[in-house]
Formats: structure tokens, sequence, C-alpha cells
């Protein structure tokens, strides 16, 4: 039997009651019809609902237990790095010399705030290995698109407008070829080889004078470094190209090199991924961008400067690209990874990464007997593996992802790198347990025992959530993207 | 030193390697070329304990002069309003704060459910149909507005009003290099946009046109009027930034024929926080549904016949089309807009109107005893909750001195506008006191005179 739809806030509205309290009118009042004209007072008020504050409350609790966590249980969605965000983070982002500070505030009020990015900026040069950072970009893919712009202005400053071309493997994340598209560049792909690395000879036959920029993550999106890194940044440099580094995998390599020793000349960082931003449910992010000396004038303004301890913004910079995103980035977002990074410093960051490499590599060989791994190298920290053979069982990745809701386990990234079928991408992050791990590859192996003998319990899974699987063809062909009243 | 968030011990470590077939963990990084190695150790600040780093972060905020000591008239795109209680307690929950992009919705019904209630709420607010689960902020979306016009109309021509907030018309000039379009601000007359120039500028080349509702100084645009010159050309689109605070009193833009309407939720449970992260929201008509940028929710059923929620229209997103995506845009503001949700909630039907109007109203007690300070504002027309005065002396120097006496003024509009040199932007929300106001205007008058 279906249970009872959980209402909507609209749904709990009565007229009559409230939820607020605001400050009485304490000044005369005046008629504002009159001075705004009638046909711009508002006739019909927004249908927004009348409920009491426990009401308010009931309804959000039982929204947020209706929602998965990485309190509520192991998240090994690959390449989004769901580690522990730090409960601290949340209490520094509340003060309120942080929270309650006007962007248009005297800078001599607001050297706090300055001297915290100025600070955050120190520490990412250092750990990307780039000459100055921006913190201006809101999320990974505007930091990709700012540092594309920033090619664009770096190549015709240079007399080079004609470099229109954005190479980018076939294994890269989605919003590489979109990012480039956005910022008016041509995308061309270069193949991955057998070993789920850049193919370094194709890569040498797409190059040429046209090439503005090679976009790489490395470790790549199947969690493999590429070794033949330096040759492909030569390859590209020599066409007079530039290298782009998508940051979404740095959490595998902190301490062990640098985007800037791999010949980067740009970087993006994801700080609500590697630096526990949080992820809030899909935002807001924060994706700084980090680059070279030569591409310093190009930077977005304004950019902040410290002189005798003292911090301003400069606002004076003729070559910029200009302003990406209003006012200083997301401060709050900022403030998060800043926390983080102080507590961890060099030794800690390097741990991360040895810690997140050595999960991956844990689980991988714990569930490779029963899945297919298309790729047996170490990983970094993260893997692809193939639900190939539970496919021809009649088992698909999305039945495994489902089934795996059971043992309140979030799934893996799946379907995605495209370049392996039926893909389940794993990344545990360092911060889970040897024992949260051997409850994944237990389950894994369970539900790879009941591709064998007990499908049932696979194809109807999931069986704990809150609804059951949901009819999303049904949802695209006729959008209903809003309550309303009469339905 | 001890890492709390680091649980793998040197017992477990020895058991996964084994496991692993790898005698050290730096065998699992063997495949990192020796040239392209770091060679040295990081040189970063040590790692800090817990209660040394809050002391230490706690002494750096203060460094700053927060918005609750001070009294503050500087609103400029970001206003310090009233934030219900419920609304941090709803977001510290972390369930919502921690959690992904809700790709596997059974398990995320809860995110889904709060993005479909955002999208209603920003629909009703707006009077447009089609709402996304929202945008970086009110400056990326009036962005997303131009990409989405001109691939809409395939025409280059984006007509902008000068009152439309600055950073957010660079941010329009920044993009529209990636997209060579053409930006042509259009003059200011009377604090307003000047019909005559958009009617001049306004062609069959025109993409959009931009104005702001209420504008930056604060007035209150002439929509209608906008609307059928814009309507002229049948193709070109009506694009209004809104604060949504303003549209519990205004005639919301969706009754003027805007096609996009753009703007920022910060207004609605969301701290200053130094400008970021607030969060943008993207309103649009039935026909544009298809082309619009970000993450849509949309209202399904699970195989019993149960009501539940999932991302919809992915097809339009770069992780499934790539280079041929509508925008490169992947996160949204999630928990910002769940936090907006949660004070619109709290306000409901009521209170966003009764907050609009004591906005209005106290800004024009700001504004009366202004004037009789010998402060008189510089435009005539009809305004929200801002107004533009002209002081004797630069801004800068006023505001210093407005500091002492514990005030945060406002905005030094000669910064961004060569013509308002000496001119203050000065915003009243709900939350400022009579005595408040009467001790800033004392304090004003004073300043000015002196």
């Amino acid at each position: 039997m279906a249970n009872e739809n959980f209402p909507l806030i609209f749904e709990r509205s009565k007229e009559g009651r409230n939820g607020y309290n605001l400050p009485a009118l304490d000044v005369p009042e005046v008629n504002l019809e009159e001075e705004v004209g009638e046909s711009y007072v508002r006739k019909v008020q927004p249908n927004l609902p009348e409920v009491d504050e426990l009401e308010l409350m009931r309804h959000y609790t039982g929204l947020s237990n209706r929602n998965f966590g990485i309190l509520s249980g192991f998240y090994p969605l690959g390449s989004c790095t769901m580690k522990y965000n730090p409960v601290i983070n949340e209490d520094v982002v509340r003060l309120p010399g942080f929270s309650h500070i006007h962007p248009y505030q005297d800078t001599s009020t607001i050297q706090g705030a300055l001297e915290m990015m100025y600070d955050l900026q120190v520490h990412l040069e250092e750990i990307t290995g780039m000459d100055e950072i921006t913190l201006q970009p809101a999320a990974g893919s505007q930091g990709e698109w700012t540092a594309l712009m920033i090619f664009k202005a770096f190549h015709e400053a240079n007399g080079e407008s004609h470099r229109n071309e954005v190479i980018v493997p076939d294994s890269a994340h989605g919003t590489n070829p979109s990012s480039a598209a956005v910022a008016g560049f041509k995308v061309v792909e270069v193949k991955s080889n057998n070993k789920g690395l850049v193919d370094v000879e194709d890569l040498k036959k797409v190059v040429n004078e046209n090439t503005a920029a090679l976009m790489l993550t490395n470790p790549n999106t199947l969690g493999l470094f590429e070794t033949q890194i330096a040759e492909m940044s030569e390859i590209v440099h020599e066409a007079g190209g530039k290298m782009y580094y998508d940051g979404a995998n740095l959490n595998a390599i902190m301490g062990y090199t640098r985007p800037g020793d791999m010949g980067f000349d740009a970087v993006h960082l994801n700080l609500h991924k590697t630096f526990t931003g949080p992820h809030g449910g899909g935002g807001p992010g924060s994706g700084p961008i980090g680059v070279t000396e030569e591409l310093k004038p190009f930077l977005p303004k304004p950019v902040v400067t410290e002189k005798d301890g003292v911090y301003d913004f400069d606002y004076d910079l003729p070559q910029s690209i200009g302003m990406v995103k209003t006012y200083y980035g997301n401060f709050g977002i900022n403030v998060r990874a800043y926390t983080y990074i102080r507590t961890l410093g060099a030794e800690g960051l390097k741990k991360v990464s040895e810690s997140a490499v050595l999960n991956a590599n844990y689980i991988m060989r714990g569930v490779e007997d029963r899945y297919e791994l298309p790729f047996t190298q170490h990983c970094k920290h993260e893997f692809v593996i193939s639900g190939n053979k539970q496919k021809k069982q009649g088992v698909t990745t999305l039945d495994i992802a489902k089934r795996l809701m059971d043992f309140d386990i979030h799934p893996p990234t799946v379907y995605f790198p495209l370049i392996v079928d039926e893909a389940l991408m794993i990344e545990p992050t360092e911060t889970e347990s040897k024992e949260t791990l051997d409850h994944f590859i237990d389950t894994m192996n369970q539900i790879a025992d009941e591709t064998e003998n007990n499908q049932d319990i696979i194809h109807s899974a999931p069986h704990k959530t809150s609804v059951k699987r949901l009819d999303e063809t049904r949802a695209s062909r006729k959008p209903v993207l809003r309550w309303n009243a009469e339905a | 030193m001890d890492f709390r968030y680091l649980p793998v011990t040197e017992t477990d470590k020895a058991e996964m390697l084994e496991k692993i077939g790898a005698k050290s963990t730096d065998e699992l990084f063997s495949d990192i070329p020796e040239k392209v190695r770091l060679g040295r150790e990081l040189q970063l600040k040590k790692p800090t304990s817990e209660y040394e780093l809050k002391q230490e972060l706690t002494k750096m905020a203060a460094k700053n002069a927060n918005l609750t000591e001070y009294t503050s008239f500087l609103g400029a795109g970001v206003y310090d309003h009233f934030i219900p209680s419920v609304v941090d307690h709803v977001i510290s929950r972390q369930e919502f704060y921690t959690s992904y992009t809700p790709y596997q919705p059974e398990m995320t019904q809860g995110e889904l459910q709060a993005m479909f209630e955002f999208q209603t709420m920003i629909s009703e607010i707006t009077a447009m149909p089609i709402v996304n689960s929202s945008l970086y902020d009110g400056g990326t979306a009036v962005v997303e507005a131009v990409n989405l016009s001109a691939g809409q109309t395939k025409k280059k021509k984006i007509l902008i009003s000068s009152a439309v907030h600055p950073e957010h018309r660079q941010l329009v000039k920044t993009a529209a290099k990636g997209k060579d379009l053409e930006v042509v601000e259009l003059d200011l007359k009377d604090g307003r946009t000047d019909l005559d120039h958009l009617e001049k500028e306004h062609d069959e080349d025109t993409a959009a046109v931009i104005v702001q509702y209420p504008n930056f100084l604060g007035q209150i645009e002439p929509l209608e009027k906008i609307n059928e010159i814009v309507e002229k050309q049948p193709k070109s689109m009506f694009v209004v930034s809104s604060n949504p605070l303003a549209l519990g009193y205004l005639t919301p833009p969706g009754e003027f024929g805007a096609d996009i309407v753009v703007g920022d939720t910060q207004v609605f449970g969301i701290p200053a926080q130094f400008g970021g992260p607030h969060c943008g929201y993207f309103a649009t008509t039935k026909k544009l549904m298809r082309k619009v940028p970000g993450r849509f929710v949309g209202e399904t059923v699970d195989e019993d016949g149960q009501r539940g929620f999932v991302l919809v229209l992915q097809t339009r997103e770069q992780h499934i089309r790539r280079e041929k995506a509508t925008s490169n845009i992947t996160s949204n503001q999630a928990l910002n807009a769940v936090a907006s949700s949660a004070a619109m909630s709290a306000l409901g039907k009521n209170g966003v109107k009764e907050m609009s109007e004591l906005n209005m109203q106290k800004a024009r007690y700001t504004k009366n005893q202004l004037a009789e300070a010998n402060l008189s504002a510089a435009f005539s027309g009809a305004y929200f909750n801002e107004i533009v005065v002209k002081l004797s002396k630069p801004v800068s120097e006023v505001n210093k001195k407005l500091f002492e006496k514990g005030f945060v003024g406002g905005f030094d509009l000669g910064r961004v506008y060569p013509e308002f040199e000496n001119h203050m932007l000065i915003a009243t929300t709900e939350i400022r006191s009579k005595e408040e106001i009467d001790a800033f205007v004392k304090e004003m008058g004073d300043i000015n005179n002196g």
C-alpha cells in the first residue's frame, strides 16, 4: 500500500496562521499608492503558505528526514569528493564578523575579511604551485570559463586571436567542453588509449596553430594519473597553447605533486570538494582559479592586495578580463575552506591525499573479483568499475545503485565517464574508516551474489526509501515544475 | 599532530596495503613521474588545534565592523534584513547542507521537494510560470538571461539600462566577449532608464532589453511603458532584474509582459556575508522552458503511484550535452534556496507584503527627515527602499565620520557614476527603527553642513 504523500508546505497552509513577527511601524504612515501609482500596486498577493512556526519546523525537519547527507552514511560519489564537512567550519562562518559584513563597506572596516582572503590565496598558491589565485568564481565550471576567458585575452594580447580551439579528452567532465563553448571556443576531442590515459599520439595530431588550450584533470575521471603529463604539457606549449587543470580531483595529489609542477598554466579548485565547502544539496560552491605569472594581468578584478599589513582591493587592472561574479566570490564557502586548510596544514593535507588513495585502492581490490575492472593499475582517489558482467545477467548499473540504498549507502556516480559501459565511479574519500569500506565491499559483493541467485530483491530496490523508483520519463515529458492550488 | 578527520590507523593501513598488494602508500603514488613531483613539503601555516584556531579566527572576524554592531544604511544590491531564527535551524540540518545534488531521487526527496517549493514560491512572487531551482546570484542570473536571449533570437545586440546594478553590467560585458555580443548601456533620465534612448537603440538586431525593478538607484522603472517599446520588435526579449521583496508591494514583472525575470533572494533569509554566497533566481515563460540554464525539479510518481520529485529536462545540461549544452552551469545555490524558502514560508502571504511596505514606509521617513536637514532626494520619481542624496563633500569623507558614530553609511555613487560625484545611495530596511533613523539623519545633517 502506498504511503500518504508527504505534504507540500502549501498543503499545510491555513488562512490566518503566520510564522513571523516584524518590527512595528514606528514612523508616521504615508500613502504609498498615491506615490507609486495604482497600476504599480500589486493586486493579487503571491500565494505563499500561511504556517505557524512549529508547522514550518516540522515541515523542514520532515523534508530533511527524507534526505541523505554525509552524516547519514557512506557517500562514495565519484568525482564529488563527499568527505566529512567539519562542524567547526559552520561555527566560524557564522561569526558575525564574517556573516554580517557588507561587500561595500570601507576596506578599513573589513581588514579581517581581506586578511582571510589574502591568506587563503597564499595557501592555495602554494598547494597548486600557481603564482596568483583569484577567489571570485562561484563554482568549478565558472572557474573553467574564467580561465578560458583569460587564455583568450592572453592570446589576443599576443596577436594570436585566431587560436579558437580547446582540446578536451573524451573522458573529461562534461563541464569542460561546455565551458569552452560558452567562452566561444571550438571543442576538439582527444582520445584515451587502452590504459585509460590520454593518447599522446592522438594529442600530437589534434594540436595545431589554432590550439588555445588543453583542458585536463589529473588524475583523470577514471582515477588514473596521466603519467605522460610532462610530455603533454610540452606538446601543447610548443604549439603555443595553454594547459588548463580541472581541479575536481586535487584530493588525490596534495603534497605529492602540483598542477604547477606538471606544467599547467591555470587551475581551478572546487573548494566545496577538496576543501570541505560543503555541497549544500547542489551548492553554493566556490571555484577559485590560479594562474602563472604571465597570465596575472588578465585576472578578473578586483584583486586583494597587501602592503605593510594593510589589505585593500585593486581595481586598476587595464588588461583584466573584467568581473566574473558579483562582489568577491562566495566568501562564506571560502571561510570554511580556510578553516579546513588551517586545521590540517601541509602535513594533514598530504595525509588526506595518502588516505584518500589508500581507501580507493582498498575498495578496488575488494570488489575486482566480482565486477569488471577495465583498468587494473593502482588508482588514485577514485576508480571506475563496469557493471557489464551483471548486465549480462539482467542487473543494470542503475539496479545496483538502487540496491545500495537498502544498506544506507549513497550510490556511486553512475554511467560516467562515458568511455566505460555501465560505469560505477567510486570515490570513498579519506574521512571514511576501514570498517565503513569493509561494509561497502561486503555489500557490493552481496549484490553480485544476488545478481546470480536473488535478482528480485535488486529489481524491487530500493525498499527503505521514502518513495520507490520514480518515473523520470513522465516527469520530463510533461514537466510539472510548480504546485498549483487547483490541481 | 593528530588529525581528527582521518580515521585510518597504522594497523588499518598495514592490513589495507596487504590486501592491495603494495608495500607502502608511496607505491600507490609511484605512477607520478619524478620530474613532476613536488620533492619537498608544502610550505603552509602549521596545523592548528581546534581551540587555537577558533580563537584566532574569532579575533580575525572581530577585526571586521559587522552589521549587528553598526547601524547600516548601506544597500546597493545587498541588504540588511530581518532573518527569522527558523532559517538557520533549517539549513543547519546536515541532510541539507552536506548532501550532493539530488541525482538519486529516491534518497533525496527532501531536497527535491524543497526545490520544487522554492520554484513555486518564486513563480508566485514574480508571476512567471517557469522558475529554475536557483543560480549563483542575481548578477550571473542577468548574464544567463543575456545568453538565453542571444541564443534564442540569434541576435547580438544587448540593451542594458545604466540603472541596472553596475556589477551586473560588468558581468554582462565580460561574458559578452565570449559570445561576441554588443552591449549598449542606456542613458539615465531623472534616475530611471531614458526611454527615448531605448526607443532609438531598440531595433531588429536587438536580442534583449534589460532593466532593473526597482533599479539600482532605488527608482521604480515604468515597466508598462518599457514593455510597449520592447514589443515593437517582436523577437527581442524583455528581461527584468527584480528584488523579490519589492514584489510584495509592487506589481510583478510577469504582469507587465516580461519574458525573463531574474534577481537575488538574498533579501529572504540570507546574510550579507561579504557578498556571497547569495542566491540567484531565474523565471521565464513556458515557451522558453527548455532553454533555461541550471536545474529544474519536477513532480512525478513512483511505482506505487505515490507523488515524488526528480530533476527534469536534464537533456539540456552539460553532463549530457557537453559542448552543445545551453549553459556550463553545474552547481546551483540549493542550500541558500532552502534558506530563502524557509524565510518566505515564515513570512507567508501576508508577511512578504507587510515587510515590503515597512521598507517603503521607513525609507520615506528617512527621505522626509533628510529633506528637513537640507539633504533633498536627487530624484522625484517613485522608489522602493533606497534614495539618493547629494552631499556637500565626498561620500567617503562623510562615511568615515558616520562610522565614528556607529553607522555604516550609504553607497558612494561616484565610484561608478561619474555624474553622481558626492551622491550617496541610502537604503532603509524594516529593521531600522525611528530612533536609529533620527540619529542617522542628525549626524548626516551635522556632517554635511559642518
